[in-house]
């Protein structure tokens, strides 16, 4: 999956975001044909190969994608319809951002500090809501997934490489 | 007579105090979560899957089914309200639901909405208790080419059916099964597209596919459209309830129609949302009121709702008689039967025969359940709109993220999540279905198991798909669907070379 946010690299046309999906689609398609490849893609002594069946799923991937291609570069004449307008964008990426952020940040200090700054930040900064009612409300999202999955159900969540709760004895 | 025999068993499994409990709580969940934006049926049981381990499987599934109808009803009230719809099939029940609304005339639409959707549910849970047991039953003598022919019929329908381009639905279809590849391979017991990364040995799980394409993706998409809420009041008192009921009846064509709309799309991978669109434009061709749809007319409201329960519920047929779902949220019940170790497939009603009438009981039930439910408590679930999407978002990526953890206690899988997530945004702005990608990736080792040990009984040659009248038929079927957009080409350019020639 090399996938990148393809939002921002094709700019903002939809047929530009239209070409560098069909790309990409083209890219993993050729990708599973490789490995297939390189696994054994026909008949073995005892049956199909571990990459009979992936060759050909990566064969009608590429295929697709290069027919999807085609029919975006075909339809040149007709007006480029916009992907997404750059007031939309920046709301998209100012949730996406910080969703990204919050994940780095599961991995360093774990899920349940993680959560309660990330609620706490997107209120303040996006919602515009005093940094009192921000922070109470984080930590108790953050509190109340604690006491469901650590204590009552018992199911261990991510601490991250710090731990910084590990004072409190999970 | 012996199916009826084992549902009234199923109703005893069904009925204990501990399954009803839990039956009320999956609805209540389920319609909160179809109420908010950015979780919906599929996703919204994903993340509730692993809460569900520690229960025996009958209780989980019944907790998990009560949250998917749950999630069916809680679409409609944002849609009804709002004119947001909170999940794609109740799109087309704003379209006269919300001017009902703003005429003053909420409570009766919600009424007539929930009513119908209760009847659409009803009618395919009865369909479900006669007709699965035959499925089942036949599906028995199937060998592996056969359930191979019925997979690519699966498959196949999604081309033939499907309103977007032909080749994206193929190539979001490819990736799945690509996606789905990756790990050990069961058979050999050779890696297999892990570059090395031996992290990627577990292979991609589809519970975070779905997590992320639907849950991120969509909180992305709605965070575009920059969701401003301004809901009518909603009051349901017994009286417009009553009132509402009284008048019905009158539109029982309407009901019927969509009703047989709903379980055939339902079915065949259709799904609920080109049901409900479909019944909205037949109903809207038929009805002598027809020129009135889109003001607020009430059949407007009943045919898509109708149309969408009895979809969302007979998804739940080839699931159980086949293991092969109809749709996402089949796909992740079915993913949840896996955990728990049973076997989808026509011997789950050989074998598990408590668990399989069980939930069929409970199908009913449940639906009973959430008509009581959704009628008593709109007020309550219509102020979770009201909280401010600055608070909302965050806490629902922060439940996604929970939910993408606790499937392998895997960090990875968080960052996948989000990647999905881009990926749904991106697929969806686009037209890339993502049915297709989240079914080829719960269904790609098991069709390519049955490939494989079909090619295996004929040696290597392809004659096996056509070796008996049975294989024959569903292979001539699927390749029938696979060509059909070619169909539509075809004539669209023949259309066009007469309106050249005129």
């Amino acid at each position: 999956m090399s996938q990148q946010n393809e939002t921002g690299a094709g700019g903002l046309s939809t047929r530009g975001a239209e070409i560098v999906v069909a790309l990409v689609l083209f890219a993993i398609g050729a990708l599973v044909v490789f490995d297939s490849h390189r696994l054994g893609s026909s008949w073995g002594a005892d049956g199909p190969e571990a990459g009979y069946f992936p060759f050909y799923v990566g064969l009608i991937t590429c295929i697709s994608s290069l027919v999807i291609l085609g029919q975006t570069l075909a339809r040149r004449g007709a007006r480029s319809a916009v992907f997404v307008e750059w007031q939309a964008l920046r709301q998209v990426l100012s949730v996406l951002v910080p969703a990204a952020v919050f994940v780095l940040a599961i991995q360093l200090i774990g899920l349940y500090v993680a959560a309660a700054l990330y609620i706490a930040g997107f209120m303040r900064w996006l919602g515009n809501y005093s940094w009192l009612k921000s922070v109470v409300l984080g930590t108790l999202v953050s509190a109340l997934a604690f006491v469901t999955f650590e204590v009552w159900f018992q199911v261990p969540l991510y601490k991250g490489a710090f731990n910084p709760l590990s004072f409190l004895g999970y | 007579m012996a199916d009826i025999a084992a549902l009234f068993n199923g109703f005893a499994v069904a009925l204990t105090p501990f399954n009803l409990l839990l039956m009320l709580i999956g609805v209540s969940l389920g319609v909160i979560i179809g109420v908010l934006p950015g979780l919906g049926g599929a996703n919204g049981i994903a993340i509730l899957l692993p809460l569900t381990f520690t229960m025996p499987p009958t209780s989980a599934i019944i907790m998990l089914s009560c949250i998917y109808w749950g999630a069916l009803f809680g679409g409609a009230i944002t849609s009804i309200l709002f004119n947001i719809p909170g999940e794609p099939w109740s799109v087309a029940t704003t379209f006269d639901g919300y001017p009902m609304a703003q005429h003053g005339r909420a409570g009766e639409a919600l009424t007539a909405a929930f009513t119908s959707s209760f009847v659409g549910a009803l009618v395919a849970v009865i369909m479900i208790t006669f007709l699965a047991p035959l499925v089942a039953r036949f599906a028995l003598q199937f060998g592996p080419p056969e359930f191979f022919a019925v997979y690519f019929l699966t498959f196949c329908s999604f081309v033939g059916m499907g309103k977007e381009p032909p080749f994206k639905i193929l190539a979001s279809m490819m990736l799945g099964f690509a996606l789905a590849a990756v790990g050990i391979d069961t058979v050999t017991g050779q890696l297999r597209l892990i570059f090395g990364w031996h992290e990627l040995m577990r292979g991609f799980d589809f519970l975070i596919a779905v997590i992320g394409l639907f849950g991120i993706g969509e909180i992305l998409l709605s965070m575009e459209e920059g969701l401003s809420f301004s809901g009518r009041a909603a009051k349901i008192n017994p009286k417009v309830v009553l009132e509402t009921w009284a008048r019905l009846p009158r539109y029982w064509a309407t009901s019927l129609r969509s009703c047989l709309i709903g379980c055939w799309l339902g079915i065949t991978p259709g799904g609920a949302t080109p049901a409900s669109f479909m019944s909205y434009g037949v109903a809207k061709r038929v009805s002598k009121n027809g020129a009135r749809f889109g003001t607020g007319e009430i059949e407007g409201v009943i045919a898509p709702e109708t149309a969408a329960h009895a979809a969302g519920t007979s998804a739940l047929l080839p699931m159980l008689s086949l293991g092969i779902p109809g749709s996402p949220t089949a796909a992740v019940l079915l993913g949840g039967l896996l955990i728990w170790g049973l076997q989808p497939g026509p011997l789950l009603f050989v074998e598990q025969k408590d668990f399989v009438w069980g939930l069929i009981a409970s199908m009913y039930l449940g639906n009973i359940a959430g008509l009581i439910i959704v009628l008593t408590c709109v007020p309550l679930f219509a102020a979770i709109l009201r909280i401010p999407f600055s608070i909302i978002a965050p806490i629902i990526v922060v439940i996604c993220a929970i939910g993408a953890y606790t499937v392998h206690n895997a960090m990875l899988d968080i960052w996948f999540m989000l990647l999905f997530g881009v990926a749904g945004y991106v697929f969806k702005k686009l037209g890339y279905p993502l049915a297709p990608l989240v079914l080829a990736l719960v269904l790609g080792d098991r069709a390519e198991d049955a490939f494989r040990q079909s090619m295996l009984m004929s040696q290597g040659t392809l004659s096996v798909f056509y070796s008996n009248w049975l294989v024959g038929s569903i292979m001539a079927l699927s390749v029938v669907m696979l060509v059909w957009p070619l169909l539509g080409f075809w004539r669209a350019h023949e259309r066009k070379r007469a309106a050249a020639a005129v």
